[in-house]
């Protein structure tokens, strides 16, 4: 594993293998100890002194290695539960790992989170001077960055309030500011970017582009793989205590949402299962997407035509027979729906009748414009060429994800001339 | 999308060249981490804010913290002398006696309940931050510090105004005091990092409290209690310091605490317990430390 590792961290490194190391991690382990029976009382400790009690042992962090440079932007990503915020906190000092090895060089700003220790009854003052003594300064110096921080949180008016007076706005704003504005040569950060308003996190991300070229380390834990594409430089991929990917953030990001839709594929209709469609007249034998080489896939990169594949099957004699899909994304709004008339294989011209047991396919193939996300197909079989004489009706068929860059915002891809002229 | 309307400048340090550094290895949490002059800046900062913010709120401020032993005082001193007539028995200004000795007493007992739950009530630094623990319990205690000595000015205007004379061992009070303080330290500790795991500790030390304010000599002298109570008054720490501070402070012909406790012997018993606390603090504290943030 460790050497598999180091070959592919030499070609996916953006920034060359000069850098010096900024952080080591080496083989590092974590488990945690689930009591199946918490003993939190002194009395069941004293009834039971030597019982050892059914211990669930879990496996948060199993052996993981990898490097960061100085001046790296470094993304962590995973499902929940991964271990990915455990790896966080060892590497800053809050949890203590059972094995391996951690070193890192030069100074770290000891919180993960924005705002972790401002105390609501006290002032801004108070409580940014209290968080740059957390971060090692001595308390005069965290003296003189107080108008450094507040200036950039524009909170200028507001120092000498309560911060149980502030907004939520307000709090974020000074706690990203005591963050960004510690200067510590490594930042370690756990999803930020989904605090605060839109204006807010485009601030932040202005920021982020700042100090990415200011030569600060910052690893970033984050399931917005946005972020990760936006912002660092390489990435690994925490699945189960373990590294399932290392390097080129969108490779990544394209393998952690395959992970995720692992899961979630299971959601959609298991065909022929539903009794209700026992007795119809048609059956859907199969639905699948594939790629262009004719193998199926369940992720879709933006831009790539989209290849639909289904098979149905008459069970009863079906006059006039259509097939129908409708397209609707994860919010389950409709996007498009077509339907075609099933044609006499080899020929051009539609079918009758389509006999029980006769099967019939689906090649389709749709030009993908669609935004990232996940989408749905439903399919149906009509008869007698009519748009609602429904012979089945299967809603959520099957489903696929868009996933990669697009150089369009929203739903659809609008095909469009857009130009913008200064009145002379 | 559009752009941001104003863009702060970036502070020009956030541009400055990085130096190189040597690896070092993260040691995870501990006890103190983060070095020495962290520790006592985090440990000021946090006792001062943790004073302010408990008498912001009210309106009497910290008069609020003179009334508690105040109270305790005006009726203990009630019950034994009018009620009961025994308080008195040998002790030459017993009204002094009883005062200082509850303003000892409420100090240690306030600081050690205050520090219980303090570990846990940090419960979003401790485990969001690598932040020194030791700094929570003893942060407490600071401020319960603080709080006894501004106590002790008017227990000193109350004690000269009895007509007791000042005496050359009024020097002596420090030591006194950094005992007394180094006890509430360490049975802080002791308590703060076994709360996190057993809960149960809040209510046994809630009673504690009860038993240690008649299981010390506080509303009487140690010579006057009965001989089996003497024996088992000896396993209390907090024995000699009292003993000792009635004889610095408000009776100098009074027997000190060795002499009082009948010898060298029987008072070490009191020294063992107290070193065995001290030293129990620091391995117990020392154990939970790196798994706090694991067990909240």
């Amino acid at each position: 594993m460790a050497t598999d590792v180091t070959s592919r961290r030499a070609s996916g490194s953006a920034r060359g293998s000069k850098a010096p190391l900024a952080i080591e991690v080496r083989d590092l382990k974590k488990t945690f100890r689930l009591p199946g029976q918490k003993v939190d009382s002194l009395k069941e400790r004293a009834l039971h002194p030597t019982i050892r009690r059914d211990v669930s042992e879990l496996k948060a962090l199993d052996g993981i290695s990898f490097d960061v440079r100085q001046g790296e932007f470094f993304g962590i990503v995973g499902r929940n539960g991964s271990g990915k915020s455990t790896l966080l906190k060892i590497l800053a000092g809050i949890y203590r790992a059972d094995g391996g090895r951690v070193r890192m060089a030069g100074t770290l700003a000891p919180f993960i989170e924005l705002g972790v220790g401002f105390n609501m009854e006290l002032t801004a003052r108070e409580n940014v001077q209290l968080n740059g003594v957390m971060m090692g300064l001595s308390r005069q110096e965290a003296a003189r960055r107080l108008d450094t921080v507040i200036d950039f949180a524009e909170l200028h008016d507001f120092v000498d309030l309560k911060l149980k007076n502030y907004s939520s706005g307000m709090l974020v704003r000074l706690g990203f500011s005591v963050m960004i504005q510690a200067d510590t040569d490594i930042l370690l950060i756990d999803e930020v970017l989904a605090v605060g308003d839109a204006s807010f996190q485009q601030k932040c991300a202005d920021v982020f582009h700042e100090v990415r070229g200011s030569g600060k380390t910052l690893v970033l834990v984050t399931h917005d793989m946005g972020a990760v594409d936006a912002y660092c430089h390489r990435a690994i991929l925490i699945n189960d205590g373990e590294i399932a990917e290392e390097g080129d953030p969108h490779a990544v990001g394209r393998h952690y949402l395959r992970l995720n839709y692992e899961g979630a594929h299971d959601a959609v209709a298991d065909l022929g299962a539903d009794p209700d469609e026992a007795d119809a007249a048609a059956r859907l034998v199969d639905i699948w997407v594939e790629d262009e080489a004719g193998d199926r896939v369940t992720t879709v990169e933006a831009g790539k035509d989209i290849h639909l594949r289904a098979v149905i099957e008459a069970r009863r004699d079906i006059p006039k027979p259509t097939l129908a899909v409708m397209l609707s994304n994860a919010d389950g709004v409709q996007l498009f729906g077509t339907a075609a008339a099933v044609l006499l294989e080899g020929q051009g011209t539609d079918i009758d009748l389509l006999r029980a047991g006769e099967r019939a396919t689906l090649t389709a193939r749709f030009v993908n414009q669609l935004g990232n996300g996940r989408y749905f197909v439903d399919l149906g079989v009509n008869r007698n060429h009519s748009g609602v004489d429904n012979v089945i009706w299967v809603p959520k068929a099957t489903d696929f994800l868009i996933y990669g860059k697009q150089p369009y915002d929203g739903l659809n891809l609008l095909h469009n001339e857009f130009h913008v002229q200064a009145e002379k | 999308m559009t752009t941001a309307t104003e863009q702060p400048a970036p502070p020009a340090d956030l541009h400055a060249k990085r130096t190189f550094h040597e690896l070092r290895d993260v040691q995870g949490p501990s006890a103190i981490g983060g070095g020495w002059r962290r520790f006592f800046d985090l440990l000021l900062l946090i006792s001062v804010n943790d004073f302010k913010t408990t008498y912001y709120g009210s309106v009497l401020g910290y008069f609020w913290s003179l009334l508690r032993p105040a109270l305790l005082f005006s009726v203990m001193l009630v019950v034994f002398t009018k009620i009961f007539h025994v308080g008195g028995e040998g002790v030459t200004h017993y009204p002094v006696f009883l005062l200082l000795g509850i303003v000892l007493y409420t100090s240690f007992q306030e600081s050690t309940a205050a520090a219980v739950t303090s570990v846990v009530g940090k419960e979003g630094i401790v485990r969001k931050t690598q932040f020194p623990r030791l700094v929570i319990p003893l942060a407490t205690v600071a401020t319960g510090t603080f709080n006894l000595l501004l106590n002790l000015v008017p227990v000193f205007v109350f004690i000269l105004a009895f007509g007791v004379s000042p005496t050359w061992t009024w020097f002596l009070i420090p030591v006194m005091l950094a005992v007394l303080i180094v006890l509430t330290a360490t049975v802080s500790m002791i308590l703060s990092a076994l709360y996190v795991r057993y809960r149960d500790v809040a209510i046994i030390w809630s009673v504690a409290g009860t038993v240690l304010l008649y299981g010390s000599p506080i509303l009487y002298p140690y010579e006057n209690a009965p001989g089996a109570m003497q024996t088992v008054l000896l396993f209390n720490p907090l024995t000699p310091i009292l003993a000792q501070a009635r004889n610095w402070i408000i009776e100098p012909e009074a027997p000190n605490a060795v002499a009082a406790m009948g010898g060298w012997g029987r008072f070490s018993i009191s020294v063992v317990i107290y070193l065995i606390i001290c030293g129990a603090a620091v391995w117990i504290f020392n154990r939970e430390a790196p798994r706090i943030a694991e067990d909240l």
